[in-house]
Protein backbone atom coordinates (compact mmCIF):
# COMPACT_ATOMS: atom_id res chain seq x y z
CA UNK A 1 0.00 0.00 0.00
CA UNK A 2 1.34 2.99 -0.91
CA UNK A 3 0.94 6.18 1.83
CA UNK A 4 3.07 8.88 1.32
CA UNK A 5 4.36 11.11 -1.68
CA UNK A 6 7.78 11.87 -0.89
CA UNK A 7 9.64 13.78 -3.46
CA UNK A 8 8.25 15.30 -6.38
CA UNK A 9 10.23 17.13 -9.12
CA UNK A 10 10.29 19.92 -11.51
CA UNK A 11 12.57 20.30 -14.49
CA UNK A 12 13.85 24.09 -14.31
CA UNK A 13 16.15 25.91 -16.57
CA UNK A 14 18.34 26.99 -14.07
CA UNK A 15 19.06 25.75 -10.79
CA UNK A 16 20.36 29.02 -9.47
CA UNK A 17 17.57 30.44 -10.67
CA UNK A 18 15.13 28.30 -9.54
CA UNK A 19 16.46 28.48 -6.13
CA UNK A 20 16.50 32.04 -5.71
CA UNK A 21 12.95 31.82 -6.97
CA UNK A 22 11.35 28.95 -4.82
CA UNK A 23 13.58 29.97 -1.76
CA UNK A 24 13.73 33.71 -1.47
CA UNK A 25 10.85 34.34 -3.60
CA UNK A 26 8.16 31.58 -2.44
CA UNK A 27 9.35 31.49 1.14
CA UNK A 28 10.60 27.70 0.50
CA UNK A 29 12.64 25.66 2.88
CA UNK A 30 15.90 24.82 1.13
CA UNK A 31 16.01 21.18 2.62
CA UNK A 32 19.20 19.46 0.28
CA UNK A 33 22.15 21.36 -1.53
CA UNK A 34 24.67 19.11 -2.40
CA UNK A 35 26.89 19.63 -5.32
CA UNK A 36 26.45 16.53 -7.76
CA UNK A 37 27.59 15.51 -11.52
CA UNK A 38 28.83 18.44 -13.40
CA UNK A 39 28.04 21.83 -12.45
CA UNK A 40 25.04 20.61 -11.17
CA UNK A 41 22.81 20.09 -7.44
CA UNK A 42 20.58 17.85 -5.36
CA UNK A 43 18.31 20.67 -5.13
CA UNK A 44 15.78 19.93 -2.58
CA UNK A 45 13.04 22.47 -0.99
CA UNK A 46 9.56 22.61 0.37
CA UNK A 47 7.06 24.77 1.98
CA UNK A 48 7.92 25.69 5.18
CA UNK A 49 5.11 24.21 6.90
CA UNK A 50 5.54 20.84 5.05
CA UNK A 51 8.47 19.10 6.06
CA UNK A 52 7.40 15.62 4.43
CA UNK A 53 7.74 16.07 1.01
CA UNK A 54 11.07 17.64 -1.08
CA UNK A 55 10.39 18.94 -4.18
CA UNK A 56 13.52 18.32 -6.44
CA UNK A 57 14.44 21.12 -8.59
CA UNK A 58 15.90 19.17 -11.51
CA UNK A 59 18.01 20.94 -13.93
CA UNK A 60 17.23 20.00 -17.85
CA UNK A 61 20.46 20.06 -19.51
CA UNK A 62 22.82 18.89 -16.80
CA UNK A 63 23.48 15.36 -15.69
CA UNK A 64 23.10 12.30 -18.44
CA UNK A 65 18.79 11.64 -18.02
CA UNK A 66 18.74 13.84 -21.47
CA UNK A 67 20.15 13.64 -24.45
CA UNK A 68 21.19 17.38 -26.45
CA UNK A 69 17.98 16.94 -28.41
CA UNK A 70 15.71 15.66 -25.96
CA UNK A 71 17.23 18.71 -23.29
CA UNK A 72 16.78 21.38 -25.82
CA UNK A 73 13.08 20.02 -26.52
CA UNK A 74 12.29 19.96 -22.78
CA UNK A 75 13.81 23.50 -21.98
CA UNK A 76 12.44 24.76 -25.21
CA UNK A 77 8.66 23.30 -23.96
CA UNK A 78 9.35 24.28 -19.98
CA UNK A 79 10.07 27.67 -21.34
CA UNK A 80 6.67 27.81 -23.14
CA UNK A 81 4.91 27.10 -20.17
CA UNK A 82 3.92 23.56 -21.19
CA UNK A 83 3.81 22.13 -18.03
CA UNK A 84 1.81 22.80 -14.75
CA UNK A 85 3.41 20.72 -11.56
CA UNK A 86 0.36 20.89 -9.03
CA UNK A 87 -1.28 23.30 -6.78
CA UNK A 88 0.17 25.17 -3.29
CA UNK A 89 -2.17 26.06 -0.86
CA UNK A 90 -2.52 28.98 1.29
CA UNK A 91 -4.28 29.98 4.17
CA UNK A 92 -4.73 33.93 2.24
CA UNK A 93 -4.81 34.11 -0.71
CA UNK A 94 -5.35 38.09 -1.39
CA UNK A 95 -2.77 38.39 1.06
CA UNK A 96 -0.32 35.72 -0.63
CA UNK A 97 -0.88 37.30 -4.23
CA UNK A 98 0.00 40.34 -3.07
CA UNK A 99 2.58 39.41 -1.09
CA UNK A 100 4.54 37.18 -4.10
CA UNK A 101 3.32 39.67 -6.75
CA UNK A 102 5.46 42.70 -4.81
CA UNK A 103 8.51 40.38 -4.99
CA UNK A 104 8.00 39.71 -8.95
CA UNK A 105 6.30 36.65 -9.10
CA UNK A 106 4.05 36.43 -12.29
CA UNK A 107 0.93 35.45 -12.64
CA UNK A 108 -1.32 34.86 -15.19
CA UNK A 109 -4.53 34.02 -13.19
CA UNK A 110 -5.65 37.13 -10.34
CA UNK A 111 -7.60 35.50 -6.94
CA UNK A 112 -11.16 34.12 -8.19
CA UNK A 113 -13.64 32.54 -6.76
CA UNK A 114 -14.20 28.75 -8.36
CA UNK A 115 -16.02 26.15 -6.93
CA UNK A 116 -13.10 25.04 -4.34
CA UNK A 117 -12.43 27.83 -3.22
CA UNK A 118 -10.58 31.10 -4.47
CA UNK A 119 -7.46 30.22 -7.31
CA UNK A 120 -4.90 32.28 -8.68
CA UNK A 121 -1.97 30.74 -11.15
CA UNK A 122 1.68 31.44 -11.48
CA UNK A 123 4.70 30.68 -13.13
CA UNK A 124 8.39 29.69 -12.32
CA UNK A 125 11.16 31.05 -12.78
CA UNK A 126 11.40 28.55 -15.63
CA UNK A 127 8.03 29.19 -17.07
CA UNK A 128 6.26 26.10 -15.13
CA UNK A 129 2.68 26.96 -13.83
CA UNK A 130 0.92 26.57 -11.06
CA UNK A 131 -2.02 26.87 -9.22
CA UNK A 132 -1.96 28.80 -5.69
CA UNK A 133 -5.42 27.67 -3.82
CA UNK A 134 -7.21 29.12 -0.74
CA UNK A 135 -10.02 26.20 -0.43
CA UNK A 136 -13.15 26.40 1.19
CA UNK A 137 -13.08 25.37 4.57
CA UNK A 138 -15.57 22.40 4.65
CA UNK B 1 -14.61 56.77 2.94
CA UNK B 2 -15.66 54.22 5.36
CA UNK B 3 -13.14 51.32 6.53
CA UNK B 4 -15.15 48.74 4.73
CA UNK B 5 -15.09 50.45 1.31
CA UNK B 6 -11.50 50.31 1.40
CA UNK B 7 -10.32 48.12 -1.07
CA UNK B 8 -9.12 44.32 -0.71
CA UNK B 9 -6.22 44.86 -2.79
CA UNK B 10 -5.07 48.11 -0.90
CA UNK B 11 -5.52 46.65 2.69
CA UNK B 12 -3.63 43.79 1.40
CA UNK B 13 -0.70 45.26 -0.15
CA UNK B 14 -0.43 47.51 3.05
CA UNK B 15 0.23 44.74 5.12
CA UNK B 16 2.83 43.16 2.88
CA UNK B 17 4.50 45.66 2.76
CA UNK B 18 4.81 45.74 6.80
CA UNK B 19 5.61 41.78 6.29
CA UNK B 20 8.22 42.96 3.86
CA UNK B 21 9.83 45.70 5.87
CA UNK B 22 9.75 42.95 9.01
CA UNK B 23 11.60 40.64 6.88
CA UNK B 24 14.33 43.56 5.15
CA UNK B 25 14.71 45.02 8.98
CA UNK B 26 14.09 41.87 11.60
CA UNK B 27 18.21 42.26 12.47
CA UNK B 28 17.42 45.73 13.87
CA UNK B 29 14.34 47.00 16.61
CA UNK B 30 11.39 47.21 15.07
CA UNK B 31 8.96 49.25 15.97
CA UNK B 32 5.70 47.49 15.65
CA UNK B 33 3.58 50.82 16.82
CA UNK B 34 5.50 52.59 13.92
CA UNK B 35 4.95 50.20 10.90
CA UNK B 36 1.25 50.19 12.05
CA UNK B 37 0.95 53.83 11.37
CA UNK B 38 2.90 53.94 8.41
CA UNK B 39 0.68 51.21 7.04
CA UNK B 40 -1.93 53.77 7.85
CA UNK B 41 -3.80 51.24 9.98
CA UNK B 42 -4.77 51.66 13.64
CA UNK B 43 -2.52 49.05 15.94
CA UNK B 44 -5.37 47.09 16.15
CA UNK B 45 -6.46 46.85 13.38
CA UNK B 46 -3.29 46.17 11.69
CA UNK B 47 -2.10 43.71 13.96
CA UNK B 48 -5.83 41.76 12.91
CA UNK B 49 -5.08 41.69 9.86
CA UNK B 50 -1.60 40.93 9.90
CA UNK B 51 -2.58 37.83 11.42
CA UNK B 52 -5.70 37.08 9.22
CA UNK B 53 -3.21 37.43 6.41
CA UNK B 54 -0.12 35.37 7.85
CA UNK B 55 -1.67 33.28 10.64
CA UNK B 56 0.71 35.29 13.14
CA UNK B 57 1.19 38.05 15.15
CA UNK B 58 3.52 40.79 13.85
CA UNK B 59 5.82 39.66 16.60
CA UNK B 60 5.40 35.82 16.44
CA UNK B 61 5.98 37.06 12.69
CA UNK B 62 9.74 38.63 13.62
CA UNK B 63 10.55 36.05 16.07
CA UNK B 64 10.35 33.75 13.03
CA UNK B 65 12.13 35.80 10.73
CA UNK B 66 14.95 35.83 13.24
CA UNK B 67 15.16 31.92 14.14
CA UNK B 68 15.04 30.99 10.07
CA UNK B 69 17.99 33.85 9.27
CA UNK B 70 19.95 32.04 12.32
CA UNK B 71 19.79 28.55 10.52
CA UNK B 72 21.23 30.19 7.47
CA UNK B 73 23.49 31.93 9.22
CA UNK B 74 24.84 28.65 11.09
CA UNK B 75 25.02 27.01 7.89
CA UNK B 76 28.00 29.75 6.67
CA UNK B 77 29.97 28.92 10.19
CA UNK B 78 28.58 32.09 12.22
CA UNK B 79 29.56 31.35 16.16
CA UNK B 80 26.15 30.53 18.10
CA UNK B 81 26.58 34.19 19.84
CA UNK B 82 27.31 35.92 16.47
CA UNK B 83 23.97 34.86 15.10
CA UNK B 84 21.98 35.84 18.17
CA UNK B 85 23.17 39.56 17.99
CA UNK B 86 23.48 39.57 14.51
CA UNK B 87 19.79 38.36 13.77
CA UNK B 88 18.49 40.79 16.44
CA UNK B 89 18.10 38.76 19.88
CA UNK B 90 20.07 41.05 22.25
CA UNK B 91 19.88 37.82 25.02
CA UNK B 92 21.88 34.29 24.31
CA UNK B 93 19.52 32.53 26.50
CA UNK B 94 15.91 33.79 24.98
CA UNK B 95 17.74 33.04 21.66
CA UNK B 96 19.04 29.81 22.82
CA UNK B 97 14.87 28.33 24.03
CA UNK B 98 13.38 29.94 21.53
CA UNK B 99 15.37 28.12 19.01
CA UNK B 100 14.78 25.06 20.57
CA UNK B 101 11.22 25.62 20.69
CA UNK B 102 11.00 25.88 17.21
CA UNK B 103 13.53 23.52 15.50
CA UNK B 104 13.41 21.05 19.01
CA UNK B 105 17.38 21.22 19.30
CA UNK B 106 19.42 23.92 21.14
CA UNK B 107 21.56 25.90 18.49
CA UNK B 108 24.80 24.20 19.50
CA UNK B 109 23.87 20.95 18.50
CA UNK B 110 22.12 22.34 15.61
CA UNK B 111 25.38 23.55 14.68
CA UNK B 112 27.16 20.25 15.23
CA UNK B 113 24.96 18.01 13.18
CA UNK B 114 24.83 21.02 9.90
CA UNK B 115 28.68 20.36 10.48
CA UNK B 116 28.67 16.32 10.04
CA UNK B 117 25.79 16.64 7.44
CA UNK B 118 27.82 19.15 5.33
CA UNK B 119 30.86 16.83 5.55
CA UNK B 120 28.80 13.92 4.92
CA UNK B 121 27.40 15.48 1.85
CA UNK B 122 30.37 16.47 0.57
CA UNK B 123 32.19 12.98 1.39
CA UNK B 124 29.25 10.91 0.32
CA UNK B 125 26.93 12.67 -1.93
CA UNK B 126 24.92 9.76 -3.27
CA UNK B 127 23.95 8.82 0.82
CA UNK B 128 21.31 11.73 0.27
CA UNK B 129 19.95 10.73 -3.19
CA UNK B 130 17.28 8.32 -4.38
CA UNK B 131 18.96 5.79 -6.15
CA UNK B 132 16.49 6.23 -8.86
CA UNK B 133 17.56 9.53 -9.62
CA UNK B 134 21.22 8.58 -9.15
CA UNK B 135 21.12 6.11 -11.77
CA UNK B 136 19.33 7.87 -14.45
CA UNK B 137 20.93 11.01 -14.30
CA UNK B 138 24.33 9.12 -14.25
CA UNK B 139 25.54 10.56 -10.90
CA UNK B 140 26.78 7.53 -9.54
CA UNK B 141 29.65 7.17 -12.38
Amino acid sequence: MITRLTHASIYVLDQDSAYDFYVNKLGFEEKMKIPIGEDAFWLTVAPRNQKEIEITLMPINKGGMFDKEASARLSEMVRKGTFGFGVFECENIYATYEELKSKGVEFTKEPKEEFYGIEAMFKDDSGNWFSLTQFKKQ
Amino acid sequence: MQRNEIPKAYLYSQVVQAKLYIENNYDKEINLELISREAAFSKFHFLRLFRKSFGLTPNQFLTEVRLENAKKLFTQGVSVQDVCWQVGFDSLSSFSNLFKRKFGTSPTSYVQLNRNIKKEAIENPLKFIPDCFAENFNWKE
